[in-house]
Formats: C-alpha cells, structure tokens, sequence
C-alpha cells in the first residue's frame, strides 16, 4: 500500500483518517480496537502518527472499486467476511464490487486485536458500521459541495450518489475531493429493514483460492532465503535439556546447522523432510527438574480439592448451609473431563526473520499484539521494529492464541542469523500443546417442597480456574442459595484456552445435573428449567449475565421444533439450554439404536445470537460447533504419564469424522439485538444433549468424558432394543 | 541424492531429493504446490490427498520412487479454474471453515465420484471418512459431493 501527501485531515473521530493514494483514490484507514472502546481518547501526538497505527482500511479508488483490508484475522470463524460485509452495508456499495484482503498489522498502539471468544463481531458491531457509514457521507459531502447542495439532499445507492434533481455521481467521481473533507462527527446508521447486505447469505472471501489450493496458510508461506527448522523440545513436562550429541543430525544432506535455545534444540535444513529427518538423528539427555505428573496424579488431586476445604468463592448468595440443612432431598454429582490438545489441522507454524534493523514475523497467530511485545521483550528489541503480517489459520480453537512457536521462530533466526520457519510435525503439536486444563465439578442441590433451594458448585481444575463472569451464568440468579466455589493445582503442564473455555465442560456437568435432578424431583426435564427461569425475570442483580426472556424463547422453540416428548419409540431424546459466549442455545439431541449400540443422529440447535450478519457462515459455525463439542465429548481422550503426553497423533487421538457426526438443524432466532458469538456458545451444549439422550436410550448416566472410554455405559439393555 | 522424474499435473519435473522424502514434501518444498497440506505424516487425516493415475492417494507416504512413472493429480492441477464440478459444488455449498482440509476432502471426492458417480449415503460417508475436517464442516461436505455427484452422474 504507497500513499503519498499524508493527508491534515485529522478527525475529531480520532480513530479515523484519510489520505490520497498515489495512484488515485482515497484510503481511509481507522483503528479498529481504539474505536472499540467506549473511553477512546486521541493518540498523545496526532502528527507523529503513521498508516501503522491503523489496522483496518478502506480504499476507494478512481474508478469506484472498492477495497477493504479485513481487521481480523481468520481462524475459520468467517470473520474475514462477515466484519467487512457491516462497512460495505453502511458504505452502501455493492457486496459483488468489495474486494477483501487481509490487512497487513503493526504493532504500534494496538489495543485489542485478538480474534478468539466469539467477541470478533460483537465489538466490531459499532465501530465498523459508523467507519462504512462516516465514509460514505464524506463522499456525500463531496458531492453535495461540487453539485452546490446540501448534502441532506442527498442519497446513495450502491456506490452512486444522487441529488434532489436527479443528477448523480458515483463514489469513484468525488474521491479525490472527499480525501480533503473534514471527516463529520456524527452519521446516520441504516435501520435493519434497510439493510442489503447484512442478514445476506455472503459466501467465504477466500473460497476461490481454497478450493484451488492457493498458498494462504502460514505453513504454505515461502521467502527467499527462508531455511526450516525442527524443534526437539523436552519430552516430558518438568524436564531440563541435559546435554545432546548433534553428529547424527548433521550427517544428513542438506541440514545446515543445529542451535540450541534454552532447552530446545533447532535443527535447520532447506526442506521440511530434511529438518524433521535431523530432528529424529538428535540424541539428547534430558533431566528431571521438577515433578512428573501423570494422569493417575490428576485425577487423585483434583478430587482431594474437592473433598478439601480450600475454595475462593467466586459468588454466593444466601446461605447454601442452611438451604442443605433443612433440604427434603439433597442430590451431589461429580463430573471429571480429561486435559484436551487442540488439534489444528495445521500444525503450529510461524517465520522469523531477525535482522540488526527489523524483525519480520509472518504467520498465523491470533494475538499479534501481545506476541510482538513479547517477541521484543526477549529479545531486547523495541516494538516498533517489528512488522507483523497475519496468514490464514488453519484452525485457532485457542491454541493460536499463543505465540510459544513465533517466539520459537524468532529465537532461532536470531541465533542462525537467518530467516527460519518453525514447523512443528503433528506429534510436536501435540506434545508441545497449551491444553486445555482437566477438570473436575462437584454439584450438590437441594430440594424442598418441590422447589430447588439451594445449589453449590465446586471447581476443581488443573492451573486456573473459571473467568469470573461464569459464576453469573444460569442458574445464578434463580436459587436461592447458590455458590460457586473453586480450587485449582499448580501444573508444569501447560495449560490454557480451548474453544468456549470451561463452559465446553461445565455445560455437560449442569446440565446433565439438571437432568437428574428432574427425575429426582420427578418433574418434566424442561419445565424444570423454565420454572428457574420465571425467578430471574425482572431481577435487578446486574451481575446476571443471561435474560430469562431469551433463554425461555430458545427453550420454547428448541421443544417445537425437535418434537420434545413427542418421538417416536425407538428415538430417545437429550435436552440442554446454555447460555456463553453472550449467546443463548439451547439443543436436542437425537439418540437411535443400530445394531445395539445408541448412535447420535440429530441434534436440534436453536441459537439467539443477536441479529445474524451472514447466515451462511454463521450456519457453517453452529454446526462445526455442534459437531465439535459431541466429538470431543465422545472420543476426546489425552492422558499423561511421568508429564509424558500419550498421545502423539491422530492414530492415537480420536476426532470425529464424516461416518459419526450427526444431522444438525439449526434454528436461528430473529431479533433486533447485536450480534452476538457464534464460533463458540453451539460447542459446550451438545456434550450434555447426547449425555441425557444417551441415560434416554440406556437409562445410564455419564458423568466423565470421553464417553467411549466407558464402553460398559453406552449398552443397550436388551428390552430397549427395537426390531 | 537421487534425481527423480515426477509426473505432476500434465508435466514431467525433475527433483533432487533424498530417497525417503514423501510426495508431500516434494511437491510442497520442491515444487512449490502447496495445495496438498500436511496434518499428520501417517495417512491419518487426509489433508494431503492427490491422485495418482486417478486414484486418491496419501501423498504424506509415498516416496519418489513409489511414484516415478505414474500421473500425479494435485488440487492446483484438478481443473484450470476450479471449475471440476466437486470444486464447483464447494464454493456453491460455501464448505470451508478454516480451509486447511478441503483441498484434501475436494481430491478424495473428486476421485470417488469419478468410479461411483451415482452414491449412496452411506457410500459418501465411507468414501470420505478418511478425511478429517477439525473444524467438523462434515454437514457441507456431506452436501457437496451429493451436488457433485448430482452433476457428474
Ligand atoms: S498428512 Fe497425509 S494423511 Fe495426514
Ligand atoms: S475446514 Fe478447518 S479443518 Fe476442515
């Protein structure tokens, strides 16, 4: 992008400016993470400012043609789409005329820029709108002035404008005079009935190339001089390099060098094949610097926290003690999840090129800010020379949140004085994971004269514990009694965000609670849940992060449109509602026998996730979400032996595929609110939807993860079976 | 190291491998198609399939000499303009999430539907069961090699 004559045109709208492009046409660029923020306040030092400090543009050119660099970037949640589809609406251009391109990043002055926790739309919402609408009446207003009118007098469609009289002017026309125009506070923003573009089936921006398999992704990513490097890191987590012996790994044609980095080893090579050949040739001695954990450890601990008396509390009101003291019946689970790898289909990836003068880092990260920083930190570099540029990701699910790899990268090219590559094969990926945490929940209830009056969740989790707004989730807010409490182990495993974090488990956990406390209480498994809601209508707790409004309209249309209660025999039905991610699900899984076993067939999904932007790619979301969370459910195991990962690959690792992934139906709600997250609330529901359908078809209950792994639980007692 | 003749998309290309190197890499590192993707290395995941002499193949454990005389099919050389009708299907169905998967799921497809064009349910799903998709877009394809078959039958 070459811009000439930076421009004076400095907004009051301080995240916004404008510039001639050399080759004609205009560009505007605008902040898109300052302008989130509700408090933004100018930047110190307005002149010293630069095109580096906007991560988001617009550019218009001569001939009307418009070109918008997408924010964020893309993990597989459509938001390369979807964000610049709110600008061309308020725009007012043709959707088939906008060309998307990924935004080059620096790192200067950024604020947020994350893509992860469904929050991608929800806080670009706003801002991306009022840039798409500030732009198109600066072009209006340079309209106006040239036609001598006001610009009141003027409207716009698809990328022309027109006057009272009938004259018009396309975008391309005025350009050059709206480059100069001061940029107008304050802009009108289209009703939803006036919208042409949001709320429109928009197919992926990046389709063409995918399905002709174009190099996109960070491993697909080539530069002259670039040498790749395979990294033998300890293979156990608490464990030191000791010493290595490299003769092997040099022998081989065409590595170039072996450095060591800490406790890793880097063997370089021209060719991928070549590295991860050298990488095999290393012997290392590793030795043991603190303890070995293994899952047998994990699992014994966790449940002496929860036995324990050692909890933060992280919300309680009144007073569960009394609520347990004077219950009919009281009714306690406990729930036990294994740690997760992530598992992107492509392996963690990035390149590195540290020189005296710039770093340059390219690859695919979600968190460009806070590695750069990083980056610059170990190396005692400032920020400001380093330039980072995002590629497509080959997954996210929170694993590239991380920057351990980049920093990987950079540590090696600055040692090798070279531009490196870290690849990790998959058994890498997997043993050098960031997973997410085992965890355990105890849940206790107690019930009197028919009502739920009290109700004690206990967290017991590898490392870190639920984020604060959990504890306000449902059924916060409708009990009485209620208290949250957790207690966590201090790991060398690392450990960290995982598609939904916490909830993709705690849904299973309350939900099949609630499940069973239904038929404890022996009341319908869905009235249960509605009658909880009743008490949270009108609440002035502000705490409360769901609304019972909604949260009933999902339930309500979840039980129409599954035929809850109304199947056939021979189909056994599970019902979960949740609320994350500022979404409310609620789903309904479909359980069948074949053959003597219980096969998931369907899940019914209904998701109010605020007004939809692009339904086409929303829909792609729920039902990967869908999938995902019964597939991790179902097979999702990753065990530890003396810190020793025991999985190293996908003949080991068990995801769901084409032949066992359900039928999912989605329906979507219609509303007038902001949009909401899709890429994570659909996940956390389904495990608990097949858990209750599964007790439906087997009349057994499931209380750990991955349920394959019970094999003794998933049986058919022989009455049930039909035919 | 060896000079291997490889076949590749209608032309003959000479490399100076090891032995041992995989297809994948050959065409990734050697011959800059990276169309073909690496998710595994074991013929596990499939995100590596081309065809040779029309069959879907994993390209992750084949090696040079394996293939040396026979005509290898990437994503890049399916069609000129990805108009194959499984290619077309894709993008009318809007399958990828992330992407990382579909040229792979798009060659296994490809090659299915061409000895079975007119496939039963079952037979999509044992075709492309071999293929994984981490971000479960299992749905769309599902739907995708139906729309293709629909064409090429
Ligand atoms: S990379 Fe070849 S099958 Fe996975
Ligand atoms: S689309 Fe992401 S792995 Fe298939």
């Amino acid at each position: 992008m070459s811009t000439s004559k930076p421009n004076m045109t400095f907004s009051r709208r301080d995240f916004m400016r404008t510039s001639s492009l050399a080759g004609g046409g205009i560009l505007i660029g605008f902040n898109l993470f300052t302008a989130c923020k509700p408090e933004a306040s100018p930047p110190v030092d307005l002149a010293s400012l630069n095109y580096n400090d906007f991560n988001a543009f617009i550019k218009i050119a001569d001939n009307g043609a418009v070109t918008i660099f997408s924010p964020n970037p893309e993990i597989g949640q459509g938001v390369k789409t979807s964000m610049p589809m709110l600008i061309a609406e308020e725009l007012d251009v043709a959707w088939d005329k906008v060309l998307v391109e990924q935004g080059v990043l620096d790192t200067k002055n950024y604020t947020r820029q994350v893509a992860g926790g469904s929050q991608s739309i929800r806080f670009g919402w706003d801002p991306l709108r009022q840039t798409g609408a500030t732009a198109r009446q600066m072009l209006i207003n340079a309209a106006a002035s040239r036609w001598g009118v006001e610009p009141s007098e003027c409207t716009t469609s698809e990328g022309v404008i027109k006057n009272a009289s009938g004259e018009t002017l396309t975008y391309g026309d005025v350009v050059k005079d709206a480059a100069g125009m001061e940029i107008p506070e304050k802009v009108k923003l289209k009703k939803r009935s006036e919208y042409k573009i949001i709320g429109k089936d928009t197919w992926n921006v990046d389709l063409d190339k995918i399905v002709t398999g174009q190099p996109l992704f960070g491993l697909d990513y080539k530069k002259e001089g670039m040498v790749i490097a395979s990294v033998m890191r300890p293979p156990a987590f608490g464990q030191k390099l000791d010493s290595y012996d490299d003769a092997g790994a040099k022998e081989i044609p065409g590595v170039i060098d072996v450095i060591r980095f800490g406790d890793k080893i880097a063997v370089l090579a021209k060719d991928t094949w070549t590295a991860m050949k050298g990488k095999k040739a290393l012997k290392a001695s590793w030795k043991d610097d603190g303890t070995l954990e293994s899952t047998s450890d994990h699992d014994r601990i966790l449940t002496g926290l929860l036995d324990g008396k050692d909890f933060q509390t992280l919300r309680a009101d009144g007073d569960i003690k009394k609520a347990f003291a004077s219950a009919d019946k009281v009714l306690e689970r406990t729930y036990e999840s294994p740690f997760l790898p992530h598992n992107c289909l492509e392996p963690m990836n990035f390149y590195a090129d540290v020189t005296s003068d710039k770093i340059h880092l390219v690859g695919p990260i979600q968190t460009p800010e806070r590695t750069a920083q990083e980056i610059a930190e170990k190396l005692d570099r400032s920020p400001e020379e380093i330039h980072l540029e995002m590629t497509r990701m080959g997954g996210g699910f929170g694993r590239r949140l991380y920057g351990d790899f980049a920093m990987e990268a950079a540590e090696i090219s600055s040692k090798a004085g070279k531009p490196v590559k870290v690849v990790f094969s998959r058994e890498d990926d997997m043993a050098a994971g960031i997973y997410r945490p085992a965890i355990k929940y105890r849940i206790k209830a107690a019930v009197k004269n028919g009502e739920v009056t009290g109700y004690h969740l206990k967290e017991a989790a590898v490392n870190s514990n639920m984020y604060g707004l959990i504890p306000n989730f449902f059924p916060a807010g409708a009990i009485e009694n209620y208290q949250v409490d957790v207690a966590k182990h201090d790991s060398n495993i690392t450990t960290g965000a995982w598609r939904a974090p916490y909830t993709n488990f705690l849904a299973f956990a309350e939900q099949s609670f609630f499940d069973e406390l239904a038929e404890m209480m022996e009341v319908d498994k869905v009235q249960l849940r509605l009658d909880l809601l009743q008490k949270v209508k009108g609440t002035t707790d502000e705490r409360i992060q769901y609304s019972p409004e909604r949260m009933e309209e999902v339930i309500k249309t979840a039980v129409e449109k599954s035929g809850w209660g109304k199947q056939p025999d021979g189909v056994y039905q599970g019902f979960v509602n949740y609320y994350c991610h500022n979404s409310h699900v609620a789903e309904v899984a479909n359980v069948e026998i074949e053959d003597g076993m219980p096969v998931v067939k369907k899940i019914i999904c209904v998701v109010d996730c605020g007004i939809v932007v692009n339904p086409l790619g929303a829909l792609n979301q729920i039902e990967g979400g869908v999938i995902d969370g019964v597939g991790h459910a179902m097979y999702g195991d990753f065990a530890f032996e003396n810190g020793v990962p025991q999985s190293g690959n996908f003949d080991a690792y068990r995801l769901i595929r084409i032949n066992e992934a359900p039928e999912v139906e989605v329906h979507l709600m219609e509303n007038d609110h902001s949009p909401t997250g899709l890429g994570e609330p659909t996940l956390p529901p389904a495990g608990g939807a097949v858990a209750n359908a599964l007790k439906a078809a087997t009349g057994k209950r499931l209380y750990k993860q991955p349920f394959t792994k019970y094999p003794e639980l998933l049986i058919v007692p022989e009455k049930e079976i039909i035919g | 190291m060896p000079t291997y003749q490889i076949k590749v998309n209608g032309s003959v290309r000479s490399v100076d491998v090891s032995e041992d190197t995989p297809l994948l890499w050959i065409l990734r590192d050697h011959l800059d198609l990276v169309g073909a993707k690496y998710g595994c290395g074991i013929a596990q995941c499939g995100a590596c399939t081309v065809h040779l002499d029309g069959q879907a193949v994993r390209s992750c454990v084949l090696t040079a000499a394996q293939v040396s005389g026979k005509e290898i099919t990437t994503i890049e050389g399916l069609s000129e303009d990805g108009s194959h009708p499984v290619q077309q299907a894709w993008k009318e169905v809007d399958v990828p999430q992330c992407g990382y998967c579909q040229a792979g799921q798009i060659m296994t497809a490809a090659a299915f539907l061409d000895k079975n064009p007119n496939p039963d349910s079952a037979e999509i799903k044992s075709a492309m069961q071999g293929n994984l998709c981490r971000c479960a877009s299992y749905s769309r394809i599902y739907k995708a090699v139906e729309k293709a078959a629909s064409r090429m039958g």
